[in-house]
């Protein structure tokens, strides 16, 4: 509308340099770069070509290739392994609604998803007809999916209550129903790989997240009890490492509770390192809450907002947006974290890869490439978190405002 | 100079504050501040530094809470009861010096949302208020921008569409100009002199005497957390009766 936007579209910034130029400044600007140049290009290369050896003709891939279900899912029934399927299904479809709905960072996601299991199904390998099919139905659904997001389903709020309802749906369908006779109840002590890693990442998030921000607000209560309470828990759990969390939860606990109630071994592994990641992550959310300026507040009340409007609608978001870096990385550990469940007697991933290497003599020396397999996997999922939140941060113009 | 050409404030008191104490810690800012503000009337307040016009106009929304006296607004008396302040603070608009908009909502979010979350109007209503508020302050262009894209200026007038968005019976205002460029003063002046002539009541903290003589009824003298003296604009200049207020004046006029 304003005269401005039409001058400056006439005014265009000066174009990127060439590849030349852009080579010349950047690398070989003088004798010392140019030397510096060469010398990296020439590790590189050589460290390249090494690993590219190892992999494809040196490494023996056996481990990997013969106990992929074991990575998958651990010692999950097999005729039960259609809950699974159909969970992952569920998320493909869940993607394409949102890629439709949010775009941005969402579609390299579903697209990555959908590539990824489409090309699985394609490969040249033997693998049964059914499982094959179930490859290619996923990027099907998430195809379904951005269809679905185009109809007035598609919306903001509905997409985010798909997600949640999934999240239990999950819970549900791996758990079984007591009494259910096609959803027998699976016992948790045979959930294992990638799944169990995956499942108690997610309920440490989740379930960490909104349990941070009420110790972080319960920190500057003007309640002293509440305030003790918080204060006193964040500097308990913050003072001892996460193993001992976990042998509490898992081997104290009990020792505290009556006879009769028995709380599962997986459950207690997931509400120690939920707690653990809480007091974390409510002196991440602390830190964001100090940066919000007074005048925030004072325009809030003067406004007439009340104390809980204000923290909802004012302080919170801007704090929480100045700590998605924090937030990130701290999920990014608690990731990682999880292969500690190892220590309470779970088959987590890196617990079925000591098995996986323990369950055949021949395998007894390929150590390598069962860890740099499982070195891959949580690389590629943590990296996908970090470029996410750096996405969600443009997005939000943090540090922008 | 030219006239007063304000709206006459009606007998009406609107704000009453009487023997107004307030300490910070062992530090008495406010000593004994008696005022009564009458509907429509505009006060501007002024004082050195550190005298306590801050702090004295922002205990009439309980921003800060005064330890004794009695402050009575449009016939609610502030107490710690929360209700009481928080029905004070949805008739009273407030400006402040930093602008202090919200920076992670749109110009238009910045105005509705106390509307919809305090009066709770409907979304629908409440943007159209806040258009007509735009409009008039001057910027209805500036809707869907954030407020980190806005000039000093036009901050401060979105500033005042959101207080307006209330629909306040009182606006206070605590140095509005003061961190603003020279050359985006006038146009916040502007706004506020509308405001004046359509019968706000104003309470004005600045040292803009230009304003303060054309726009003002009464004029009122801060010094060390009191009082010194109050009169009309025509009056305070021509005439200030106090030492001190001859002195502010003097430093105050010279550049
Ligand atoms: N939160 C606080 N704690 C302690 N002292 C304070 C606080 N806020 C203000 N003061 C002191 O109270 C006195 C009055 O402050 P106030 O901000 O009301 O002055 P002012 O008249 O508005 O000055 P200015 O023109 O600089 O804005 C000052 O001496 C200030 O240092
Ligand atoms: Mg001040």
């Amino acid at each position: 509308m304003s005269v401005n936007t039409t001058t400056a579209e006439e005014v265009r910034p000066p174009s990127p340099p060439g590849p030349i130029r852009w080579l010349k400044k950047n690398l070989f600007s003088n004798w010392y770069n140019s030397l510096l140049t060469v010398i990296s290009g020439v590790i590189v290369f050589f460290a390249l070509k090494a690993v590219i050896l190892w992999v494809f003709f040196e490494a023996n891939w056996d481990p990997v290739t013969h106990s992929l279900k074991l990575f998958a899912v651990g010692q999950y029934p097999p005729d039960q392994l259609w809950r699974v399927g159909t969970i992952v299904c569920m998320v493909s479809f869940l993607f394409g609604v949102s890629w439709k709905v949010w775009g941005g960072t969402v579609r390299t996601f579903a697209l990555a998803i959908a590539l990824v299991l489409g090309v699985a199904g394609l490969l040249p390998v033997s693998m049964g007809l059914g499982l094959r099919l179930w490859f290619l139905s996923n990027p099907l659904l998430t195809a379904i999916g951005y269809q679905v997001g185009r109809t007035p389903v598609g919306k903001s709020k509905w997409v985010a209550l798909g997600w949640v309802v999934s999240f239990f749906l999950t819970i549900i369908l791996l758990t079984g129903i007591e009494g259910l006779p096609w959803l027998p109840p699976v016992k948790s002590g045979l959930w294992g790989g990638l799944l169990l890693t995956f499942l108690l990442a997610m309920v440490g998030i989740a379930a960490s997240f909104p349990i941070g921000v009420a110790l972080a607000l319960g920190r500057q209560s003007s309640l002293p009890v509440v305030k003790a309470f918080c204060v006193l828990f964040i500097e308990l759990v913050r003072g001892v490492p996460l193993v001992t969390v976990l042998f509490m939860a898992s081997i104290i606990l009990p020792l505290f509770l009556p006879e009769d109630v028995r709380i599962d071994r997986v459950l207690r592994a997931m509400m120690g390192m939920t707690l653990f990641a809480a007091a974390y992550m409510a002196e991440n959310v602390r830190g964001g809450l100090q940066a919000i300026p007074k005048g925030q507040v004072e325009a809030a009340k003067a406004v007439g907002l009340n104390g809980f409007q204000t923290m909802a609608l004012i302080v919170l978001p801007q704090a929480l947006r100045l700590v998605i870096p924090a937030i990130v990385g701290q999920f990014i550990a608690l990731f990682m974290d999880t292969t500690l469940a190892v220590i309470v007697g779970l088959m987590e991933l890196l617990a079925v890869g000591r098995a996986v290497l323990e369950s055949n003599v021949e395998w007894k020396l390929l150590n390598m490439e069962v860890y740099i397999f499982i070195a891959a996997i949580f690389w590629i999922f943590n990296y996908s978190m970090s470029y996410a939140s750096r996405r969600l941060e443009a997005a939000l113009g943090v540090g922008k405002r | 100079m030219s006239e007063n050409t304000g709206n006459q404030p009606s007998q009406e008191d609107i704000i009453i504050c009487r023997d107004v104490h307030k300490w910070y810690d062992d530090f008495h800012v406010l000593k004994g501040v008696s005022l009564t503000v009458k509907r429509q009337e505009v006060v501007v307040i002024c004082g050195p530094s550190g005298s306590g016009k801050s702090t004295f106009i922002r205990t009439i929304n309980r921003l800060e809470e005064h330890q004794r006296g009695q402050i009575i607004v449009d016939g609610i008396e502030l107490s710690h009861d929360i209700r009481n302040i928080e029905a004070i603070r949805s008739e009273v608009g407030m400006v402040f010096q930093q602008f202090n908009l919200f920076p992670h909502l749109t110009v238009l979010q910045n105005i509705t949302l106390a509307p919809i979350w305090v009066r709770k109007w409907p979304k629908d209503k409440a943007e159209e208020v806040a258009m007509q508020l735009l409009e008039r302050v001057g910027i209805p262009e500036q809707a869907h921008k954030y407020p980190g894209q806005l000039s000093g200026g036009q901050q401060q007038r979105v500033a005042i569409a959101r207080a307006l968005a209330m629909q306040p019976k009182i606006m206070l205002f605590d140095e509005p100009t003061s961190a603003l460029d020279p050359e985006m003063i006038k146009e916040v002046l502007d706004v506020m002199r509308e405001l004046a002539q359509s019968g706000m009541t104003m309470i004005v903290v600045t040292h803009e005497m230009g304003f303060a003589r054309e726009v003002a009824n009464r004029i009122v003298f801060f010094d060390a957390g009191n009082i010194v003296e109050q009169n009309t604009p025509e009056e305070f200049f021509a005439h200030p009766k106090e030492e001190r207020t001859r002195l502010f004046l003097s430093q105050i006029l010279a550049h």
